[in-house]
Formats: structure tokens, C-alpha cells, sequence
């Protein structure tokens, strides 16, 4: 198990600013982020775009700034778990926490604080008829294993590149494979999709462009897929497998489950310290709302500083705390 | 006023209600919608990036400056989304854009 002050839920910017804030205070973190690298969106998404609102640099590339993030926390010495995504927070008899992972990872702190920005990414689900019904079993919104679609009827909806690589891929494996996309071209992979093209015309898969989903159908198992063309008109298509990909949408997930106050996907916190409702948790940045909450890096910085602020009554409960500038103290390396 | 257009924005539910958009502090469509109390998520803060804002143009696209490519990426990825679909956070509103109509459509979850 690993034992930290501080365990925070996601390296982006605003955490890793909170490892400095929270070292000033001889609170020590470690971080714990579903991404294989640090920098969160920043490094994920955006590595190379220019910001402009850091207070002293008048440009700097996303990656720079974290890049420059770490090295300003590195005298903090803090701890991370990359890869990783938070299932669970399990509070014990002291107040303190464990917070557990996906792969087995506990974490044990006295403070959470979540900085998980925009959340977890999961698949984009279509809103059908029917759709839960038949979800885990016949819907599928990602291919883990293609052996278990072998010799099937299978679906794929969608016109990004996961549908076209995958209507490529399952062509060989599956008996029989339709994709269905609602606009009359793709905008994945140039090559992909003319791939596609020629494999349809060559009979290998079919394809249906300008169609829309409506409904599954079934009885238990799911036998068919209602749809509509351009004109309108319904047709069913008879499937055993559904594969919709749409692209994934940042989603609270696990967050969700741990009796936080939500607000459209965002975790309500009280701007005196950016605590929750739930005593030693708090939220920092782009995940959490508060009346007039701007979603900018700047603004998760300040939110960081104040937190610690509130978090270090249970990290020195016997200790009062005195405020420090770095100006006059520097900074006091573990 | 010469700074002030009025866009009708249409809810989930159908009711259609006119708001008044100042054009000279340059928000988008989506932080209009916000301040004027529409029920959308926009997650991502206006990167494009979790098309929550998803919008129907029902009239005034023509006065709107055509779509990049990662907003088009991004709405390509939408099972609902239709020729007239747009994202909000990418649209920002000139003088010339009044009277335009939108219909919000991006999911709530």
C-alpha cells in the first residue's frame, strides 16, 4: 500500500500545482491519473497548442508548461500511478482514506482532493430504442475480443476511424458485416474509408450511408435493426451484434458513485477551501462548479493554493498553521 | 443599440425563447447559452472536445462562419447530429448575425 498526506485524483496542471502548494505546507501527494502520461488534456489532447492566459508567460506550448510544472514540484518529491483509473474511496475508522484503482493500486491519505478535470472518456452511446436492453450482450461500444463476433451478423454504426478500421478488421472474421453511417461520406482516414468503399463494392461488407438508427429489435436476443433512409423509409436489418462507435465523451464515472453533490457532471464545492460535501474530500479545476466558476487553468491554480489551506488540519491536526511567502522562505525541499 | 443582436434559441421541450447577445465581447454561442440559463453541459469549457453543446441551426447559417475541422471531427461523431448541426463553443456572434435561430440538442449526461 502507499501512504502519502494528499492523494490526488488526476495529474493535470492543476494537480500537479497542488503538489507545490500542499509541499509548502510539508504535505506530501501522490498523484493517481487513468492516463499513461502527466499533463492530463494538456499533454493528452493539446501538447503542442500555445497558451495565453499564464500570468509571466505571454505564449507557451501546453506540454512546456507542464514540462515546467514538474520540474518547479520536483524539490516536493511527489509519488505517481500512472494508468490507472479510481474505482473507489473506502473511508476508514480514523477519518482517513484509501483510495483504491482499477488495477489493485490502494492509496492510503489523509485528504482526497480530486483534479480529474474533464473526467474519465467513455464511448458516446446512441440514443435507440431499446438500446439498454440489449447492452453487455449484443451492444457492444468497444471490439475487446473480434473472435467473439466470428461467424455472426454484426452491426458497426459510426463514421470515424474506429468504425472504418473495424468494418475493415471484422470483415474476415464475422459472417456477415453492415456499417451504417448517417452522412453520405467519412471523415475518418482518408485510406480507411476508401478501403471501405472497395470492399463494399467488391460484396465483402455492406454499406449504408445516409441511414439512420431507430430501434433494436428482438426477443431476448437481439434479431434485428430498425432504420431509416434519407426518404424516410424504415427497413430492419437483421443483426446479432451491434458495434456502435461514436467517439468517446468525458464522463464523471466512477466520481459519480461517491455521494458528492453533482451539478451537471461537475462536484459542488464551497469556495472558502474547495471542500465537498464529504469531509477531506476536495475538488480543484475543471471538475468542480461554484457560482461563477470559469473553467481556466488559472482559476484551478487559486483553487489549489486554498485547498491546501483546508486540507492541512487533517494532515498536522495538532499544528497551526502559519502562512509563508516563498520570497521570504523559499522553498523548502523534502 | 448597435452591439446588441437577438438570436431564438429553442429547448429540449420545444419553447422558444428570444435572447439578447451583446457582439462586442466575443463569447460564443455556447457561453450565451450558459449566461441566458439554458440547460446545457458543455463539459469540456469550448474545446470541442465533448459536443455537449451540439446545436441545430434553424435559420441564419449562411451568417455563420463555416465549421473547422475539429469541430467537424467532432460532430461526425454524433449519432444525432444532421447537415444544419453545429457546436456552440465554436460559434462566435457578429452584428450581422441577428435574427439567427438555433434549436439546443446536446445530451444532458
Amino acid at each position: 500500500m502507499i501512504k502519502t498526506d494528499i492523494c490526488i485524483i488526476g495529474a493535470g496542471p492543476v494537480g500537479l500545482f497542488a503538489v507545490f502548494e500542499a509541499g509548502l505546507l510539508k504535505m506530501r501527494c501522490h498523484l493517481i491519473d487513468v492516463l499513461p502520461q502527466v499533463g492530463g488534456q494538456l499533454s493528452e489532447i493539446y501538447p503542442h497548442k500555445p497558451i495565453y492566459d499564464i500570468p509571466g508567460y505571454p505564449t507557451i506550448k501546453a506540454q512546456e508548461l507542464i514540462d515546467r510544472q514538474m520540474e518547479q514540484i520536483a524539490p516536493f518529491k511527489p509519488t505517481f500511478t500512472l494508468g490507472e483509473r479510481v474505482e473507489e474511496l473506502t473511508k476508514q475508522e480514523d477519518g482517513s482514506y484509501h483510495v483504491v484503482g482499477s488495477d489493485g493500486t490502494v492509496i492510503h491519505c489523509q485528504v482526497v482532493v480530486i483534479a480529474g478535470g474533464l473526467g474519465c472518456f467513455e464511448p458516446r452511446k446512441p440514443e435507440l430504442f431499446n438500446l439498454e436492453k440489449y447492452e453487455g450482450k449484443n451492444v457492444h461500444y468497444m471490439v475487446k475480443d473480434p473472435e467473439h463476433f466470428r461467424d455472426k451478423k454484426i452491426v458497426i454504426a459510426g463514421g470515424g476511424d474506429s468504425a472504418l478500421d473495424w468494418t475493415v478488421f471484422l470483415a474476415d472474421v464475422a459472417k456477415e458485416v453492415t456499417l451504417v453511417h448517417r452522412s453520405e461520406s467519412f471523415r475518418g482516414a482518408p485510406d480507411s474509408a476508401e478501403k471501405v468503399y472497395q470492399m463494399a463494392q467488391q460484396g465483402k461488407i455492406n454499406l449504408l450511408l445516409s441511414h439512420n438508427l431507430v430501434a433494436l429489435q428482438g426477443n431476448g436476443n437481439l434479431e434485428g435493426i430498425q432504420l431509416t433512409n434519407k426518404q424516410k423509409q424504415e427497413m430492419v436489418l437483421p443483426a446479432e451484434h451491434f458495434i456502435p462507435l461514436y467517439g468517446l465523451s468525458p464522463k464523471l464515472g466512477p466520481i459519480a458513485d461517491w455521494g458528492l453533490n453533482i451539478d451537471k457532471n461537475a462536484i459542488e464545492v464551497n469556495t472558502l477551501d474547495y471542500s465537498t460535501n464529504v469531509e477531506r474530500i476536495y475538488a480543484i479545476g475543471d471538475i468542480n462548479t461554484y457560482p461563477g466558476k470559469l473553467k481556466l487553468i488559472l482559476c484551478g491554480y487559486h483553487e489549489a493554493a486554498l485547498m491546501c489551506q483546508g486540507a492541512f488540519k487533517y494532515v498536522y491536526p495538532d499544528q497551526k498553521l502559519s502562512f509563508k511567502y516563498t520570497t521570504v522562505n523559499g522553498v523548502n525541499a523534502f | 443599440m448597435e452591439d446588441i443582436i437577438t438570436i431564438s434559441v429553442e429547448d429540449r421541450d420545444g419553447n422558444i425563447r428570444e435572447v439578447e447577445v451583446p457582439t462586442d465581447i466575443n463569447l460564443s454561442l455556447m457561453e450565451i447559452l450558459k449566461a441566458s440559463e439554458h440547460e446545457i453541459l458543455a463539459t469540456c469549457g469550448g474545446m470541442a472536445l465533448c459536443a455537449t453543446c451540439h446545436v441545430q441551426i434553424k435559420s441564419g447559417m449562411e451568417g455563420l462562419l463555416a465549421p473547422e475541422d475539429q469541430e467537424l471531427d467532432m460532430l461526425d461523431t454524433l449519432p444525432d447530429a444532421e447537415d444544419d448541426s453545429r457546436l456552440a463553443c465554436q460559434i462566435h456572434l457578429g452584428n450581422h448575425n441577428d435574427g439567427l435561430a438555433v434549436k439546443i440538442k446536446g445530451a444532458l449526461q
